[in-house]
């Protein structure tokens, strides 16, 4: 529950800062030096100034971002789509066109962010000025629109008609292009702010969020600065630590997909499942790369079902092997059901920690006792020091002689590099996509072969 | 002020004001009791000593926060793109739709892939929640949830469930219950249990079997929007971003914010944490994406460009960590080079909002879910 005080007017705060960079965009165009040159161009008959084309808006943009045309179409289209820049030939569609369709910047008076929230009774007012103008100029969800507002705002129909023809009379009295202008600037600004049924709505911002002016900060934050500053308790200089993601990108950029592709070819590309197959969980032969990437951390071998095999294997050489079975077991705990905790304590216990343990591990003394004073009431992270004690164990000592054993040089050498699929000779012709079994399914699959496989 | 131990709480009727909600317990002069995190406020505002006040506290926290900064303006030395300058310039990617997943009826909020690489779970605001087989385009389950706005959808570690949830303030078969809207879950290492951010401020990490709440998670002062697990070692820790500006570091354990960044200076709409597990990036409503290195305690890039106006509502990193890929409210998607801090490529195709992209598994494709009721995969 949280003490809310929603912003002024119920504005969502990401269109204001979105609203606010469009404007600076905008204003940086008709900067006098800099900004757009704009000239007069030919309606029809009729002479507008202060217009531009298309493309010069797209040009402009293109030299003054840095980017080039498809984006600056597309940045410019938002201006038009936002009502920032409105179309003088077609005032109906808010696209931007990169030829010769004449623009004209809106007057800021319309933009969206001035006026809101945008009133009924002026769109009455619009509406009916339509109406008046020229019977039948309406489209037929304005004239839907009209009618509901109409029933709504009866009792100030007489003020919306009586302003419509006054605005009307004075529009009368300028000139043609004048005339224009505000004509199309009017139907823009309705355009966004009551688009019609099907078009894209641009004020459409999602669920609403509250304004973070609430008054829930009182204890927390203090908690939270007084363990940060606690934690800085570093004297390396940042140089050093972002060095490591250098190092980290250029060891893994081979194992980007992405980024260098892959061997034989990327399945989403080419529709060859090649790829997955070589790697799946458990091969009999597996792939350069992946044996690769076993000697990148020891996470990397752990998490791997293959490397953990092949690692499993060595320590049994060494006769270190309960390690890593009472670090699984461990890991079977932390994210294991919980009704499963206490007996799978008791499990451990048994096996590797009792006095006499047919797999005992090896912990220091401390650890030991506290883990076993844990044990008697225990909980899901009641063996999570010993765990610790023997991952840092066999990642210090066991994994840096695996990396140099036989049996993991052996491994690189008949690991597989793949061949890289030459381009068929059709490149048309697409392959076909098969299924493969759901995991689900394979669970299931699995359950029931169970006890099938026993009766053997 | 009270002794705040925040240990594993329960869900029940709150001892204070006797509604039923998320519990914390704490103790006061070593005396258990179990109130709802509103009433635990209130009562922290009246337990206020003499001579303190709401304001008085809030200049405590602003004056730490100055000496924070200081103290971690000495470790500055360099930026990180000058630490990239000497690594080769990113070639021109190649990067074009591949797939186009159609279906969905209404805006497409979220997706997550499975770990079979291949397949993904999507969730839209008309309240469905489609299985896809994106290798094969075929839809292999379809789920009716009874709400709208699934703002949030987790594929199982084992592939063998999903959750969802969103604005009925749950997740997935009331295993999750919060006080407002659900934005993000995730299961942690294993499909036992649930991770969630809500529109209530919290976080909560839940049991599935039992849908007991084994930890919450209280210190953004606005909506969380989002959440990501730490890839590390240990896999104790995530990370938080929301309207507060503010990304925190949790311990999942202990239940405490160990660290906070705060330099966005709008909405955090997105966080993902980088491969190695060192450093995390978010995006945000003003338009920028932030790299924060977790060792160092700060933020040690910006991506950001003049023509890039609208917000970003979502990041997630290549396999190697070299690329990020940044989903835009204006329909595109920017690929930055995380170590120069330049853009590498813009791809379209979205016809309206980008709500969510994510790099598979392995690290061959991307997927990306928008408003325009479609998913996209690209390679």
């Amino acid at each position: 529950m949280t003490i809310n005080t929603l912003a002024k007017g119920g504005w969502h705060r990401e269109q204001m800062t979105c609203f606010q960079k469009m404007e600076k965009v905008i204003v940086a165009m008709q900067d006098p030096d800099m900004g757009m040159k704009m000239r007069n161009q030919r309606l029809l008959i009729t002479v507008i100034p202060h217009a531009m084309t298309g493309k010069d808006i797209i040009d402009w943009l293109m030299q003054n971002y840095n980017i080039n045309e498809e984006e600056s179409l597309h940045l410019g289209g938002f201006l038009v789509q936002y009502g920032y820049i409105y179309p003088l030939k077609e005032p109906r569609c808010l696209v931007l066109r990169p030829d010769e369709s004449p623009y004209r910047f809106q007057t800021p008076y319309f933009w969206t962010s001035t006026r809101w929230p945008v009133s009924e009774l002026d769109y009455a007012i619009f509406l009916a000025k339509k109406n008046i103008r020229k019977q039948g100029e309406l489209m037929e969800y304005e004239k839907e629109r009209y009618s509901v507002l109409h029933k709504r705002i009866n009792h100030t129909w007489d003020f919306v008609v009586m302003q419509a023809r006054e605005q009307l009379r004075a529009s009368k009295q300028r000139r043609k292009a004048d005339r224009i202008v505000t004509e199309c600037q009017e139907q823009a600004y309705w355009l966004i702010n009551r688009p019609p049924p099907g078009a894209p709505n641009a004020l459409d911002m999602g669920l609403e969020r509250p304004s973070s002016c609430t008054t829930r900060m009182t204890l927390w934050p203090l908690n939270a600065m007084i363990c940060c500053s606690n934690t800085i308790i570093l004297s390396v200089r940042a140089y050093v630590l972002m060095c490591r993601f250098v190092k980290y990108s250029e060891q893994y950029q081979n194992h980007d997909p992405i980024m260098q592709g892959c061997l034989p070819s990327n399945p989403w590309i080419s529709d060859d499942t090649a790829h997955w197959t070589m790697n799946a969980a458990l091969v009999p032969i597996p792939t350069r790369l992946r044996v690769e990437r076993w000697s990148f951390s020891f996470m990397e071998l752990l998490s791997d079902a293959m490397g953990r095999q092949e690692f499993m294997m060595y320590l049994e050489k060494e006769f270190s092997a309960e390690n890593l079975c009472f670090w699984q077991a461990c890991e079977e705990i932390r994210h294991g059901e919980s009704s499963k905790i206490v007996e799978k304590v008791e499990e451990i216990y048994k096996n590797f920690l009792a006095p006499g343990a047919a797999r005992w591990v090896n912990i220091d003394s401390k650890t030991m006792d506290k883990t076993l004073e844990g044990i008697k009431h225990p909980h899901r992270f009641v063996m999570d020091d010993a765990q610790m004690h023997i991952y840092f164990l066999m990642k210090k000592d066991s994994y840096p002689r695996y990396l140099k054993s036989d049996l993991y040089k052996s491994m690189l050498s008949k690991a597989i590099v793949p061949q890289e699929t030459k381009k068929s000779v059709f490149p048309f012709v697409r392959r076909q996509r098969h299924s493969s079994p759901s995991p689900a399914q394979a669970a299931e699959d699995s359950r029931s072969k169970g006890p099938q496989a026993g009766s053997d | 002020m009270c002794d705040q131990t925040f240990m594993a709480a329960t869900f029940g009727p709150c001892e204070s004001c006797g509604k039923p909600s998320p519990l914390m317990n704490i103790y006061i002069k070593n005396e258990a009791i179990n109130y709802c995190s509103f009433c635990v406020e209130l009562m922290a505002c009246q337990g206020l000593q003499s001579g303190e006040s709401v304001a008085s506290l809030k200049r405590e926290c602003e004056s730490l926060k100055k000496k924070l900064e200081e103290e971690r303006g000495k470790l500055n030395d360099v930026e990180l793109h000058q630490v990239a300058d000497k690594i080769e310039v990113l070639g021109a990617l190649a990067i074009k739709t591949r797939r186009v997943l159609k279906g969905h009826g209404n805006k497409v909020l979220c997706m997550d892939w499975c770990k079979d690489k291949r397949r993904l779970v999507s969730s839209s605001q008309d309240g469905k929640v489609i299985v896809w087989d994106g290798f094969t385009l075929s839809k292999e389950n379809g789920i009716s949830v009874p709400c709208t706005w699934v703002m949030a959808c987790a594929y199982a570690p084992t592939g063998c469930a999903v959750a969802c949830g969103g604005l009925d303030n749950k997740c997935s078969k009331a295993v999750a219950m919060h006080t407002n809207y659900v934005s993000g879950c995730t299961f942690t290492n294993s499909d036992n249990q649930i991770l969630t951010s809500s529109g209530d401020g919290s976080c909560a990490l839940w049991d599935v079997e039992s849908g007991q709440l084994l930890q919450s998670f209280h210190g953004h002062t606005a909506d969380v929007l989002s959440l990501d697990l730490a890839p590390s070692e240990t896999g104790n820790t995530f990370v938080s971003g929301g309207c507060d500006k503010k990304a925190n570091v949790w311990d999942m354990r202990s239940g405490q914010n160990i660290q906070s960044f705060e330099s966005h200076v709008s909405d955090i709409n997105c966080v993902k944490y980088y491969p190695s597990g060192d450093a995390f990036a978010s995006a945000s409503d003003d338009a920028t994406c932030r790299f924060y290195d977790l060792r160092a305690d700060r933020e040690v890039a910006v991506y950001q460009k003049d023509s890039v106006i609208f917000g970003a509502s979502t990041v997630d990193f290549s396999l190697s960590g070299r690329l990020l890929f940044a989903g835009y409210n204006d329909y595109t998607i920017n690929v930055w080079d995380v170590l120069k801090g330049t853009r590498s490529s813009i791809l379209f195709g979205h016809e309206n909002r980008v709500s969510r992209v994510r790099v598979s598994p392995d690290g061959t494709a991307l997927c990306s879910a928008s408003w325009d009721h479609t998913l996209r995969i690209w390679a």
